[in-house]
């Protein structure tokens, strides 16, 4: 549901339909509201049968990069006598993405259900949820909700009596952006410096530990236990569009909109209705401008790009952007988009872990040119400087931090280079150009 | 995600136990050192253990000295130089000590939209801290800026210690502050 609004009727709430609920929290709750019926039937299942249901449901990965979820889990080669390992990506750090810490704030049961499920699948025994140290609060409610399902059997040695050892464990970050990057992620759970490595070997042949290790996010893992529970047909038919992207997907709606908050829709779902009708539409008196609709490290858009976007993988692809974690970044006609892009650069420029030079100085080098432009000392060769320099930043590191810092600011130029060069030209009192309150 | 000074140079003022004699976290029969050694029970190598080792010499002693690189360190079998590497690679660790009140103001893109610049301008006016960074002469207060705290939903997020107040304005925070204790 919209949390923290009410549910809309359109929305489908499948994940968020507990959100707000603190009861939805106790295990007794959760087991009457058909908590870990999955897990039972999924342990008398063979792993590759659930692999299978998850294959045929057509659940792809929430994080941000869209992989399919049962042929991730198959990748991992079962009965090769290794130790494997299930993280769970729970770093959620992209900005304009706050899903995943509700789904453990309200719903923690049904993560490590989804975790326990998850892990027997691949044939791991020990899965880490990796949560980002600033997320207090869906830390102890994970604990908590772990300690009762220890207590009760659920998980540990013997998981709910099948005679499987399944153990989840909260590990907890420290403050780093990049470690939601899956080989950062595992640098820094054994107790690294968060440094994204090199792949191949990926992590199904070489990851945890130097282990087989699948590592998925909070929202896929949570959507199992519903597949296995009410069918892959079931998931499969909440399509709205294209039939590559199916089931229900929770957006994450923030910035310049009357109603901020979580939404869940089916994929496939009109933006148009989606913005006005769920969201609310502008702030009164605004009118929206710009979006990036998949988490800061995408494409931005216009809003006239927007209105006729079918909200799933392919749907955002159309209109050169991407659907990548659901965290839809709204800016209204008195945000300068400047000044917003140079904040956005500013981001990446701290977050970038250093380790390649095209990052490390790329975007500190092109966060220095954003800001020398909004404070009205920039020059139009500058702008070929971004362009040379985002050329430069796109597809030639180690991971994708650089991309993702060159993906908004170059679409964003491209799409209102007017407020760039009315800056350069030294209109700063245009109140659109700069923002209002500034 | 933090933005603070890191340099020992820039440590805050106010503060007594700057050059007090390091008392150890993990002494033998200790709570905490049983809690280290359950710990590593769970991951096939003890290494694992060093970002929860961090955090409970933090959360004992406020923050990571030299003193306690080298005893966490010794605890799980590495140099005080690799532990020095990786607390200065995350930005919640802190390398000095700060106020008591730690207050980290969110001001990535989304919360910018909702004017979260002007939320940092009440904390630094009302707290006395001079500049971001900066420790509060009573000692009560450090105010920094961070990267994008995962509720942009609820702009502006403040995160004061381990919790977040949400929808922070700049009106707020007079009040947040009073109920502080």
């Amino acid at each position: 549901m919209g949390y923290p609004h009410k549910s809309h009727p359109r929305e489908t709430p499948v994940l968020s339909k507990h959100f707000g609920n603190p009861e939805a929290r106790k295990l007794e709750t959760w087991k009457s509201l058909g908590g870990y019926k999955a897990l039972q039937q999924a342990l008398t299942m063979d792993p590759v049968a659930i692999q299978n249901v998850v294959k045929e449901s057509g659940l792809r990965g929430r994080g941000g990069a869209g992989f399919p979820t049962g042929l991730k889990w198959s990748f991992m080669k079962l009965n090769d006598g290794k130790p494997h390992y299930l993280a769970c990506n729970a770093d959620e750090s992209e900005p304009g993405t706050f899903k995943d810490r509700e789904i453990m704030r309200w719903t923690p049961h049904a993560l490590i259900e989804g975790c326990a499920i998850g892990a027997y699948a691949i044939g791991a025994e020990t899965a880490y949820i990796y949560v980002r140290g600033e997320f207090t609060e869906p830390i102890a409610r994970l604990e908590e909700a772990l300690k009762e399902a220890r207590a009760a059997g659920i998980i540990g040695n013997n998981a709910m009596g099948s005679g499987k050892k399944i153990d989840v464990w909260v590990h907890r970050g420290a403050g780093a952006y990049i470690c939601g990057e899956e080989t950062a992620l595992m640098n820094s759970l054994e107790g690294k410096r968060g440094n994204p490595r090199i792949k191949p070997p990926f992590p199904a042949v070489s990851g945890l530990f130097g282990q087989p290790t699948t590592i998925n996010n909070v929202e896929t893992l949570t959507a199992v236990p519903h597949i296995l529970n009410n069918g892959a047909e079931w998931y499969k038919a909440m399509c709205l569009s294209s039939p590559k992207s199916t089931g229900s997907k929770l957006f994450s709606v923030c910035g310049n909109v009357a109603k901020p908050g979580n939404y869940e829709v089916v994929m496939g779902f009109s933006f148009k209705e989606f913005l006005y009708d769920l969201c609310g539409g502008p702030l009164p008196g605004r009118k929206f401008k710009a979006l990036i609709p998949g988490g800061s490290s995408v494409p931005v858009i216009t809003i006239d790009e927007a209105e006729s976007v079918k909200m799933d993988y392919e749907g955002f692809l159309e209109v050169g952007t991407m659907l990548g974690s659901g965290g839809v970044i709204i800016f209204d006609d008195a945000q300068s988009m400047p000044r917003q892009l140079a904040r956005l650069s500013r981001f990446y420029a701290h977050e970038s872990c250093a380790q390649c030079t095209q990052c490390r100085e790329g975007t500190a080098w092109m966060t220095k040119i954003l800001e020398r432009i909004v404070a009205g000392n920039g020059t139009f060769e500058d702008l070929d400087t971004i362009f040379d320099l985002a050329e430069n930043m796109t597809g030639k590191t180690i991971c994708v931090l650089s991309d993702s810092c060159a993906a908004p600011v170059t679409s964003g130029i491209n799409k209102f280079r007017g407020e760039f060069e009315a800056l350069i030209k030294g209109k700063r009192s245009s109140k659109v150009a700069m923002g209002a309150g500034v | 995600m933090s933005h603070g000074p890191s340099a020992p140079s820039a440590a805050p003022h106010g503060h007594s136990h700057d050059h007090e004699p390091y008392q150890p976290v993990f002494t033998p029969g200790s709570a905490r050192k049983k809690e280290l050694d359950d710990l590593k029970t769970r991951y096939p190598d003890k290494r694992a253990c060093l970002l929860p080792g961090l955090w409970m010499i933090q959360q004992d002693r406020g923050w990571i000295s030299e003193d306690a690189m080298r005893e966490i360190g010794e605890q799980l079998g590495v140099t005080a130089a690799y532990v020095k590497g990786v607390v200065t690679f995350y930005t919640m660790y802190h390398q000095h000590p700060v106020g008591k009140h730690f207050i980290q103001v969110c001001t990535t893109s989304p919360c910018l939209c909702a004017g979260a610049d002007k939320v940092v301008e009440a904390f630094l006016e009302h707290t006395g801290c001079k500049e971001l960074g900066l420790t509060s002469p009573d000692g009560k207060y450090t105010v920094i800026e961070v990267e994008c705290l995962g509720a942009c939903g609820f702009a502006t997020p403040v995160q004061i210690n381990e919790d977040y107040v949400e929808n922070v304005t700049p009106e707020k925070v007079p009040q947040i502050l009073a109920e502080l204790k």
